[in-house]
């Protein structure tokens, strides 16, 4: 309601701009000629300054004095237009006013405008139930507290997974490692540091995460999460049996509802593709908070799907730009892990053909292949 | 509520706008001064309106009020204060508001300061300039609202673009759009005088204050946009002929035309017709500016955002209103009387000079800048016309100018002596000779293109005090009388000195930085040095940062000369989170007018980190020159004869009665 008042004083008050000169009986206006003459005037003074400073000479001076006189003269003339006749009715022009400008004004702005959405100012929205907002919406509140406690420990512990969630892989290194130096390290702290890291580089374990899950498990021997990415980093490292005898282990100690079970034995597969697969569990109805992030929760073919994902991605990244050798060792390592040796000689051709020009990097790469298996046979 | 008003007021303000663009256009055919009164209100209300509606976005930007799109798009709950209010018009849809808030703003003030212009010349250039805010408030209102809400709205913004997240941008576009906007009253006053019929000296001298404030504002505007690019690109160079500098330098180069064209017009009443079509010109470059940058033609930082429907709309405005300029310039300027007589070597002659340079100058920046879109929209085919192009050409035709700059004060109105103006300037020639001697014999002959550019600026600077020193007498007469002389001239006089003089210190610093610059990339660790003339830099070591929405790293360095600690420099490389976007910011040191420039790349693991050092010779000199540029045009507009002509309001207007 208040808004349609302001509307309705400020509508009046533009209708009162166009009313009141109209209104008003006409000044003693400045005609053309009256300002014009003044101005020539000090044209002449000025004429004589410059006479005396020497910016003009003497004949040149007359003859402006005269141009200027001239002009001076003329501008009693009157000129066409100037008659000051004025038509006391103005009807139309006060329509113009009382009518046309609201009805223009109200017009558009019922068009283009919400007068029904009030103001939302952040800080009135703290409050805000969080039912309307999104997943987006919950994670700015948290990071916005964040942002103003940034020794808040349970903050970012419970951040992480979410990030982890969302893909949001290096903001859950980020904040697990916040959650780490304020609340101390845990088995749990620990195993999933080391996962975002993994997953932070395209599910190649590397050396910082292996560090990770390798102190999770001084704090709790036993640590699935741990085990299993270790499982991985064996498997990545090319070390096969090591790799099959952790997974055995690992399966062997599952419980036998485990959800990632069914992973770790496609795990196994790649190495020994005689192990029996179980089907896959039944997928849980809907993510809960308790069940966050962890690879072995995906389905095998939900997990294939994203991996491959990110090699594709990781491979286009590499005909724009490669020089980024690493880049390279990962994806071959990548080939390896999903048990396409095949593509990964593919990608050691066009790694050659990228890399002509540098011979000093290809060598690297070379070397990387050579170590990682690719090309042997 | 709040925002809705700001929205309406908007609105209102284009229904006002169209009522002061027609009722007062009508009462000045008919000779009504009641209707020509409806001008000046209307224009004074426009404004008002329009500034409530911009006071309205800032205040949703700080309270960061997530239901109004723009905020969202463009700004941060977390943003430091200063950014969120420079964010209302670092983006497309605000910075068009301000657009239009300057240009109402111009309006309001002629309305209000402008009690010597005629009735009916005042009603027709505030029509003008109401069709112009009705045009653009049009196309806020359609094509960019900033008002748009969003229903549910999220609790958090998508951040500003990083780059545009500086000081720079809290003050360049407002400098550059009061500049640009106010061509816009030079081109109503010549609309309303062509429309009118007559143009005579006093016409010129109403419209000076306006040129030479929108002058002074467009050159500051330039300068801190070439200072931004500086310090916040990272690459050292301060104009990069990018074709968004180019079109806030073409109406510059127009309104420096036109300022010289409008002296003779004023003095002689020469160069009517000429002078009616630079203040035309003027303003159709600064809307083909507007048009290039916001229409997403370009791509560039500037070019918040690519939309056809937004391109179309601007081109349309810029073709009603200069192709009307120009059919209405073509039917009445053959009825524009005859001015004053005027001998080739004068005052005039002069001025005609330099008219013709910047003129010449001023198309060839727009053959550069235009021909690869042209090209590109015919053909298809992409071509890129940078530095090497503008150094061919804008150089060359630059350099008679310089040269002429120092005649044309000793030369008298409608005719002049060029020996004797020569003789005068017989002390600036020996200046700047006498630098080229030095200079070839400390430095030897590789530097002789450089010595002649340093030689012309020497020349520029003495030239332009030489005029001073000879009106003053100065050395001929008692350092009193000369004293009392100096006091006694005119304030456009010293204007004129001052002004001339700036230029000669942009051409300095101009030719100094590019002479003399060095340039070092190197990759280096903490602890070690590099030599950039006499001083030493050392890496100390690195610094972790945060602020708002950005996290970071900053590299410290110690600066030495002569083992003696002169400066720490603190170069910084940022993420901001938001946009996940790198930013580097050099840091700078001044010593005297030349600067030390450092700046980061990539920072390994190992903690080595490519570094980039520049040493840039009296570059200072660049900007500070455009500053004093500018304090020549307010000492001209301070002038006393601006503001003769002007009688005094015969009495107060009376309070307005309650209807």
């Amino acid at each position: 309601m208040l808004l349609w008042i302001v509307m309705a004083v400020l509508t009046a008050a533009a209708s009162l701009a166009v009313l009141i000169p109209l209104g008003r009986p006409p000044r003693a206006a400045s005609a053309h000629a009256g300002a014009a003459r003044s101005i020539y005037r000090d044209q002449l003074d000025e004429l004589a300054r410059d006479r005396e400073r020497g910016l003009i000479g003497d004949a040149e001076a007359d003859a402006a004095r005269v141009e200027i006189s001239r002009r001076l003269l003329n501008s009693d003339a009157p000129a066409p237009g100037d008659a000051t006749g004025a038509s006391p009715a103005y009807r139309i022009e006060r329509l113009v006013a009382l009518v046309a400008i609201p009805i223009v004004a109200i017009g558009t702005y019922l068009y283009v405008g919400a007068p029904q959405l009030a103001d939302r100012p952040v800080a009135s929205r703290q409050a805000e139930p969080a039912v309307e907002g999104s997943v987006d919406n919950l994670i700015s509140k948290v990071e916005a507290h964040l942002a103003a406690n940034p020794e808040d420990g349970r903050g970012w512990e419970v951040l992480a997974p979410i990030y982890m969630r969302l893909g949001r892989f290096d903001d859950a290194v980020r904040a697990l490692g916040n959650a780490k130096r304020l609340l101390g390290s845990t088995a749990d702290r620990e195993s999933l540091y080391g996962e975002a890291l993994t997953r932070a580089s395209g599910n190649v374990v590397t050396e910082d995460a292996r560090a990770a899950f390798d102190r999770a498990l001084k704090f709790d021997p036993e640590d699935v999460r741990s085990r299993f990415f270790i499982a991985m980093s064996l498997g990545q490292a090319g070390r096969k049996d090591d790799a099959i005898a952790a997974w055995k282990a690992l399966i062997a100690s599952a419980p036998a509802d485990a959800p990632w079970l069914s992973a770790a034995q496609a795990e196994l597969a790649q190495f020994q593709p005689t192990a029996t697969v179980t089907p896959a569990a039944p997928v849980a109805p809907g993510p809960t908070a308790s069940d966050v992030a962890a690879t072995a929760e995906q389905t095998p073919a939900e997990r294939q799907q994203m991996i491959e994902g990110m090699v594709a991605g990781l491979a286009g990244k590499l005909e724009a730009d490669p020089v980024d050798t690493t880049g390279w060792e990962r994806l071959f390592r990548a080939y390896m892990v999903l048990g396409k040796p095949e593509a990964g000689k593919a990608a050691l051709v066009r790694a050659r053909a990228l890399l002509a020009e540098r011979p000093d990097l290809l060598a690297v790469v070379e070397q990387a292949a050579h170590d990682i298996g690719i090309g042997k046979d | 509520m709040i925002v809705e008003i700001g929205h309406y007021a908007l609105v209102l303000a284009l229904a006002l706008a169209l009522a002061g663009g027609t009722l007062p256009f009508w009462g000045a055919l008919r000779g009504d001064v009641r209707l020509m009164a409806v001008a000046s209100t209307t224009a004074v209300a426009q404004f008002l309106l329009v500034a409530l509606s911009f006071a309205v976005l800032t205040y949703a930007y700080v309270v960061s009020d997530f239901s109004v799109q723009n905020v969202v798009e463009n700004s941060h709950s977390l943003k430091p204060l200063l950014y969120k209010v420079s964010g209302v018009w670092g983006n497309h849809e605000g910075s068009m508001l301000l657009w239009v808030l300057i240009l109402v703003l111009f309006g309001a003030l002629v309305a209000m300061f402008s009690e010597n212009l005629p009735l009916k010349l005042k009603a027709l250039v505030l029509s003008v300039q109401s069709w112009i805010s009705a045009a653009f408030l049009l196309f806020v209102l359609i094509a960019s609202n900033p008002f748009l809400r969003l229903d549910p709205a999220p609790l958090q913004g998508r951040d500003l673009n990083p780059l545009l997240q500086d000081v720079g941008l809290a003050i360049h576009p407002p400098l550059l759009y009061l500049g640009y906007v106010g061509c816009s009253i030079s081109f109503a006053f010549a609309i309303a005088a062509l429309i009118d019929g007559r143009i005579d000296a006093a016409w010129a001298r109403w419209v000076r204050p306006w040129t030479l404030t929108a002058w002074c504002f467009l050159t500051l505007g330039i300068a801190m946009g070439s200072y931004w690019a500086y310090y916040e690109l990272g690459w050292g160079g301060w104009w990069f002929w990018d074709p968004v500098e180019n079109a806030s330098f073409m109406p510059w180069l127009a309104a420096t035309a036109l300022l010289h064209s409008a002296i003779v017009m004023e003095k002689r009443e020469a160069l009517k017709i000429w002078t009616i079509l630079l203040a035309i010109l003027t303003f159709s470059l600064s809307l083909l500016g507007t048009f290039l940058v916001r229409s997403g033609v370009l791509t560039s930082v500037h070019a918040f955002a690519t939309d056809p429907t937004r391109g179309i709309f601007i081109l349309c405005i810029l073709c009603v209103f200069i192709g009307g300029a120009f059919s209405l310039f073509a039917a009445r300027a053959g009825s524009l009387g005859q001015g004053g007589l005027f001998a080739p070597i004068s005052r005039e002659g002069a001025l005609v000079l330099n008219n013709l340079l910047l003129t010449a100058a001023c198309a060839t920046v727009f053959v550069g800048t235009l021909y690869p879109l042209a090209l590109e929209a015919l053909t298809g085919e992409k071509i890129s016309v940078g530095a090497p192009f503008f150094d061919m050409t804008f150089g060359p035709m630059m350099v008679p100018l310089l040269i002429a700059v120092p005649f044309g004060p000793f030369l008298a109105w409608k005719r002049g002596d060029i020996v004797a103006a020569g003789q005068r300037l017989l002390f600036a020639f020996g200046a700047a000779m006498t630098v080229v001697v030095i200079g070839l014999a400390l430095m030897g002959t590789p530097s002789a293109l450089a010595l002649f550019g340093i030689a012309l600026a020497v020349w520029l600077m003495v030239g332009a005090l030489s005029e001073i020193g000879f009106r003053t007498k100065l050395g001929r007469v008692s350092l009193a009388e000369s004293w009392r002389r100096g006091a006694g001239l005119p304030r456009s006089a010293w204007g004129t000195t001052v002004a001339h003089f700036g230029i000669g210190v942009t051409v300095l610093g101009i030719i100094a930085s590019t002479a003399w610059n060095s340039e070092t990339i190197l990759t280096l660790k903490p602890g070690e040095t590099v030599t950039v003339g006499s001083r030493v830099l050392t890496m100390d070591g690195f610094v972790p940062i945060s602020g708002g929405t950005y996290t970071g790293t900053s590299v410290r360095f110690t600066v030495r000369e002569g083992g003696n600690v002169v400066a720490t420099m603190e170069p910084e490389k940022r993420l901001y989170s938001v946009q996940n976007m790198p930013t580097t910011e050099a840091a700078i040191k001044t010593f005297g007018f030349s600067q030390l420039y450092v700046s980061l790349g990539d920072i390994s693991a190992d903690g080595s980190t490519v570094v980039r050092v520049y040493w840039k010779t009296l570059v200072a000199l660049i900007w500070l020159g455009a500053l004093v540029m500018t304090a020549g045009g307010v000492l001209s507009l301070s002038d006393r004869r601006l503001r003769v002509g002007a009688p005094k309001p015969a009495r107060r207007s009376v309070p307005l009665p309650a209807e």
